[in-house]
């Protein structure tokens, strides 16, 4: 039927046929060739020719399958894929799809690479706790590579090119051929051992997969590995990767990017030497500026107090006037009541009591004399009447009549009983008139009748 | 190692310089701490300034001691 006469088919109805006779009678096949055309675009798909020596075909190897490639394909390495056959049917090309690949002929260094990687990334050799801080300010750079590559060329141009003050210290090695391996792996045991050098850049220029070979050899990821100096590896070009890559502390894509990753942190400490003494200048002077700033306060609550002796001597004269007013509106009270009280003590003053008996005085004093004299003038006339009487009566009268007292001395009491007397007593006669002095000569107490 | 002294100078100045940002010091303190920064800086400006420049292989002699000497670069 497919083949009667004159049966048109469309391209692409041809093709779709195509297609399925060969998806159908291929579905698995191993195919080996070299690698030519290889191309990874963005998508991840990975697209190469196979070819021998007489024929190519055309490979895809999708994403899902690409990626769990445990190496690089690349151009010119012989692989041995499996996949199935199909066809493009934009371009009319029949092509194997991919679906695993491994290497063939110089395939066996990557497998031994894969295996070596593996297994010392089983050991841990790459682990992130082993990779040592590469120093920011390196001084002395200790370089393993050969005297004669582009390495130390490329590394010396950078430095030239910098000003750099660095001291780099060269260990010449073979870096290819029988035995470069065991030599890079001395050198860096070597400078351990020396020890003057901050940090290591091991490497090599560029170079076929057999030319970095050395730098995939356990023996050199070992003396990297136990290096107590920093390492950083600078293998070929930037797509070459190496075991010394993994082991190493620092990968450097070239060597004049290990030169430059060397240097380059001079001009970064720089910046940050600077940012920090700026730092430093801007926080002293905040802080003096802050500091100044509270002492003023200080200053300015040190002058405080004088206004508040300003506020409580205002106070005070406000006080002082007010309690003088007080005491003046107290005093004039006191004296209103002092004035009241004086006029009240007047009233009850003595003088007018005084007076009143000054005038009762002199009224009884007048009333004493009207009865003084009065007295007087009767008493006057009783003395009148009883002198008269008295006169009648009075002894000296009857010495008028011729009578004598005789009193004797010195005593002078009166005589009357001459037994009262003795002889030589002395007596005073009184008469009428006049008197005599006598002594006694004899008496005698017998009456004398006169005749 | 120079190096060392470098790092740990600049770590100190960078200590320093958030300790006095961080203004919890007395002034006291705090112009220790500034004349401690302006030292450290003064020293790592001076390492970072020091231009010494040498290239020199390093050879091991039979006895398995090291020597220096000059390199001199051999263009092809």
């Amino acid at each position: 039927m497919l083949f009667a006469d004159k049966n048109i088919l469309s391209v692409s109805q041809l093709t779709g046929l195509v297609r399925n006779l060969l998806e159908e009678n291929f579905e698995q096949v191993w195919v080996e060739g070299e690698v030519s055309n290889l191309a990874m675009p963005g998508s991840g798909h990975l697209y190469f020719t196979l070819k021998d020596a007489h024929a190519q075909l055309r490979c895809v190897m999708f994403r899902a399958s690409a990626r769990a490639l445990k190496f690089r394909p690349k151009d010119g390495m012989g692989l041995i894929v499996r996949g199935r056959l199909s066809v493009f049917d934009a371009r009319g090309d029949y092509q194997l799809i991919g679906e695993y690949l491994e290497p063939k002929g110089i395939g066996a260094l990557q497998l031994a690479f894969i295996q070596l990687k593996e297994r010392l990334a089983r050991e841990g050799l790459f682990a992130d706790v082993h990779k040592k801080e590469i120093p920011r300010l390196p001084q002395r750079i200790g370089i393993v590579t050969s005297a004669t590559g582009a390495a130390i060329h490329d590394i010396l141009q950078v430095l030239d090119r910098r000003f750099a003050n660095v001291q780099v210290l060269l260990r010449p090695v073979k870096v290819q051929g029988e035995g470069a391996a065991e030599e890079i792996a001395a050198a860096v045991d070597d400078f351990n051992r020396y020890g003057k050098i901050d940090v290591m850049i091991v490497g090599r220029g560029g170079g076929s997969l057999e030319d970095l070979w050395a730098f995939n050899e356990e023996i050199v990821a070992r003396a990297i590995h136990r290096s107590a100096i920093p390492v950083i590896s600078a293998v070929g070009h930037e797509v070459d990767y190496t075991i010394a890559d993994f082991v190493a502390d620092l990968r450097a894509p070239t060597p004049s990017a290990a030169a430059e990753m060397v240097l380059r942190s001079k001009a970064e400490l720089s910046a940050e030497l600077e940012a920090l003494s700026h730092r430093l200048g801007m926080a002293m002077r905040r802080l003096l500026n802050e500091q100044w700033g509270e002492l003023n306060g200080l200053i300015r609550a040190v002058k405080d107090p004088t206004m508040l002796l300003g506020h409580l001597a205002q106070r005070l004269d406000d006080f002082e006037a007010r309690s003088c007013r007080c005491m003046r509106q107290l005093l004039t009270r006191s004296g209103d009541r002092i004035h009241v009280l004086n006029d009240r003590l007047g009233m009850q003053s003595p003088a007018v009591r005084l007076e009143r008996c000054r005038e009762l005085l002199l009224l009884l004093q007048s009333r004493l004399e009207k009865t003084m004299v009065h007295t007087i003038e009767r008493a006057g006339q009783s003395l009148a009447f009883n002198a008269g009487k008295l006169e009648a009566l009075s002894p000296l009268a009857t010495l008028g009549r011729g009578y004598s007292i005789v009193r004797k001395l010195p005593e002078g009491g009166v005589v009357a009983d001459g037994g009262q007397l003795a002889p030589g007593d002395r007596v005073e006669i009184m008469l009428r008139k006049g008197g005599a002095l006598c002594r006694v000569e004899s008496a005698h107490g017998e009456a004398v009748r006169k005749p | 190692m120079a190096v060392e002294k470098f790092e740990t100078a600049l770590k100190k100045l960078e200590e320093v310089v958030k300790k006095l940002e961080g203004g919890e010091l007395s002034l006291e303190d705090s112009l220790k701490a500034f004349e401690e920064g302006i030292k450290q800086a003064a020293f790592c400006s001076k390492k970072l300034n020091e231009a010494e420049k040498r290239v020199e292989v390093l050879l091991k002699q039979k006895d398995g001691r090291f020597v220096t000497e000059r390199f001199q670069p051999k263009d092809e």
